[in-house]
């Protein structure tokens, strides 16, 4: 008889920026000052969106949404990694993904302010997910489906902390490791589901180490520092390219909003803690970066943000400009022809409608 | 031409398509080197060994992995060993494979057919002998066909994979292997939502599919001396083929409304609100249902009792009495 450990395993932690600006310059990703600058003008303008989109909730001009206010990095690490051909499924709270994928921000405005015509671009990223881990599996099936192709891409999958909890996760961590697919599973673990914590979620140390159970790696980095972040997602899209199968990267951070706007996290979170994770504010964080290496003066940093102010005022009035949606809408879509019964409805809609 | 049962008219329909079209993948437990616990897909592995895959047994995962398939521009083919065991795959059919056309503005769709074995009289085990067609039929944007036959089961197949919107194809296991037909070797297909008159005739429509096709026409044996029965086979049920079922009704002024699913908003309850918004001025009687019960399916010692089939000359009486 034998007792004898079979199988090890450990979890990395990467952090390359720290909160208090200090740059571990070993681990610090190849990046040119346009990069950076890419990166931190995006974050700013993702900010500025969402917070236009919070005002004009409030206003009633949009519907119910769920703000990305202090996530940018997590997002914007990944997408600076990616090609035009990878390919995003976003769960609901990717406005960072969003804007800097190249999806027109407008579509953001059109959709919750309740206009499915906002879900659709060109670009390759998916329309959003609301049931939550649904969207792994279609990660999963369309990198799949590359790899039947051959062709060779990256497919990304964003979704949080309360998402792990979900069967469809476990079968989508489980087909991409079998199959050995290029899904890069980024999961933004910011500390609660709605109301409940993290350690609620899951007695696992990491999130990051579910991807042992499924045969392949994974990796906690510190998502509030964008260097951080992409330099995980880099290092994996080279080795997944190269056909190495799935990875995993969980992001440390905090959703410095409401869950959405329908919530308000001050029932379950303290002041104080949210008072931490301010000072730990991505944008913050690379703000001092680019300051103290010249990539902007402060006063140029100042201008940015009253460019990207006005930028936001423009996309607003050109998404509102758009005209009214037409009820055949409701119809037209569901299938590619349009069977009798869908025909019948909609032609006593518009029976109803010169009644009235 | 070659007489073949239901289970070797889909093997050929699915090995046709693959030979005729690389994007047609099949997934499923089971469906590769086993060729499926019914053997529906016996030796397609072996002939198309990168295109069949034996899944993790994880239903959806296997629905959810095929939407991404086919948003990919795929058209997965994906096996549910039995239908009463599609719930886990639910969520991704109703939140998902429905709705990506929408929600995508008709950029992506959603060419998914699901194949699952379905219906009762096989003497199986718990969860084996379900009909759920209304739970599909129910959800927006989802096509629902069932063959009764070997000729239907390749031509609905066929059309069902190359339909751009998402199928779900139930396949009667009680007559898997029950019926041979002849069944030609050139591919041919059936139009989705079209019905079947199986049998022509004057007094009464019945309207069946499936399993209970076999023994509607078996009744009609007994009793065609007695009444002029014209028997419709739905062959798809979403959507169904509302003109054949008015116009025969229109005829016939009495109708009778057969399926294994539970009554209680199975399928023959929108067709009788379909026949009262048609056809009420043709109807000589109300139109009525013989059905599985409300209830869960019984095992083996007791399936008989569900299933209609015993009931349905009676039901024919109460119409034709009326």
């Amino acid at each position: 008889m034998v007792k004898e450990t079979v199988a090890k395993f450990s979890v990395d932690y990467l952090q390359v920026l720290n909160e208090k600006g200090t740059l571990d310059k070993k681990l610090m990703p190849n990046l040119t000052k346009s990069q950076v600058l890419w990166m931190y003008e995006n974050m700013v303008f993702t900010r500025a969106v969402d917070e236009k989109m919070l005002s004009m909730q409030r206003q009633g001009r949009l519907g119910t949404f769920a703000p990305v206010k202090g996530q940018e990095a997590c997002q914007i690490g990944i997408v600076a990694a990616l090609d035009k051909n990878d390919v995003i499924f976003p769960a609901f709270r990717e406005t960072a993904a969003h804007v800097s994928f190249g999806v027109p921000p407008e579509n953001l405005f059109i959709y919750y302010a309740g206009d499915e015509r906002g879900s659709k671009t060109d670009k390759n990223f998916f329309p959003t997910s609301i049931p939550v881990a649904t969207q792994t599996l279609h990660a999963v099936g369309y990198a799949w489906a590359a790899k039947i192709k051959k062709d060779n891409i990256v497919v990304v999958v964003f979704f949080g902390d309360g998402a792990t909890s979900e069967g469809d996760f476990h079968e989508a961590m489980n087909f991409a490791g079998v199959f050995k697919l290029p899904v890069l599973f980024v999961c933004q673990n910011n500390q609660y589901a709605i109301s409940v914590p993290r350690k609620l979620q899951s007695a696992s140390e990491t999130l990051a180490q579910k991807a042992i159970a499924y045969g392949f790696e994974g990796i906690q980095v510190d998502g509030n520092d964008v260097f951080s972040v992409y330099k995980a997602a880099k290092d994996a899209i080279l080795e997944m390219k190269k056909g190495k199968g799935p990875y995993f990267i969980e992001c440390i951070t905090y959703r410095l909003g409401d869950h959405t706007t329908a919530d308000d996290a001050s029932k379950y979170r303290s002041q104080k803690e949210l008072q931490e994770w301010m000072k730990k504010d991505p944008i913050l964080r690379l703000k001092d970066y680019i300051i103290k290496n010249k990539y902007l003066s402060r006063l140029d940093e100042e201008k940015l943000h009253d460019k990207v102010k006005l930028k936001v005022e423009d996309i607003v009035k050109k998404a509102e400009s758009i005209e009214a949606p037409n009820v055949e809408d409701i119809f037209k879509y569901t299938f590619n022809e349009m069977p009798w019964n869908l025909k019948e409805e909609l032609d006593d809609l518009k029976d109803s409608m010169k009644d009235g | 031409m070659v007489k073949l049962n239901i289970v070797e008219s889909i093997n050929l329909a699915l090995n046709q398509e693959m030979a005729k079209d690389k994007d047609v993948v099949i997934l499923g437990e089971d469906v590769g080197v086993d060729g499926g616990v019914f053997r529906v897909t016996e030796g397609l592995f072996k002939k198309f060994p990168t295109r069949v895959f034996d899944t993790p047994l994880a239903e959806s995962g296997i629905i959810g992995a095929a939407i991404g398939m086919a948003v990919y521009g795929l058209k997965p083919v994906a096996e549910v060993q039995f239908s009463g065991f599609m719930y886990p795959g639910f969520d991704q059919l109703i939140s998902h494979a429905s709705r990506i056309r929408t929600r995508s503005r008709g950029r992506y769709s959603c060419p998914i057919v699901v194949r699952t074995p379905c219906g009762g009289g096989i003497r199986a085990l718990e969860h084996h002998s379900e009909s759920t067609e209304t739970i599909f039929i129910h959800t927006p944007g989802l096509k629902v066909v069932e063959p009764s036959n070997p000729y239907d089961a390749k031509g609905l197949l066929i059309s069902s994979i190359r339909d751009p919107d998402p199928v779900i194809f139930f396949e009667p296991m009680r007559v898997y292997r029950a019926i041979k037909q002849e069944v030609p070797e050139e591919e041919y297909n059936i139009e989705l939502g079209k019905a079947n008159i199986v049998k022509e005739g004057n007094d009464l429509t019945i309207i069946t599919w499936g399993a209970m096709v076999r023994d509607v026409l078996k009744i009609n044996e007994e009793i065609k001396n007695k009444y002029d029965l014209e028997i419709i086979d739905l062959r798809t049920l979403s959507p169904f083929d509302i003109d054949a079922i008015i116009n025969s009704v229109k005829k016939t002024g009495r109708a009778l409304v057969v399926h294994e699913a539970p009554k209680t908003l199975g399928l023959g309850a929108e067709l009788v609100a379909q026949i009262n918004e048609k056809a009420l001025l043709s109807l000589e009687a109300p139109v009525f249902r013989v059905t599985g019960f409300d209830t869960v399916f019984p095992l083996a010692k007791l399936e008989n009792y569900y299933l209609p089939t015993n009931r349905i000359k009676k039901d024919i009486e109460k119409v034709m009495n009326f």
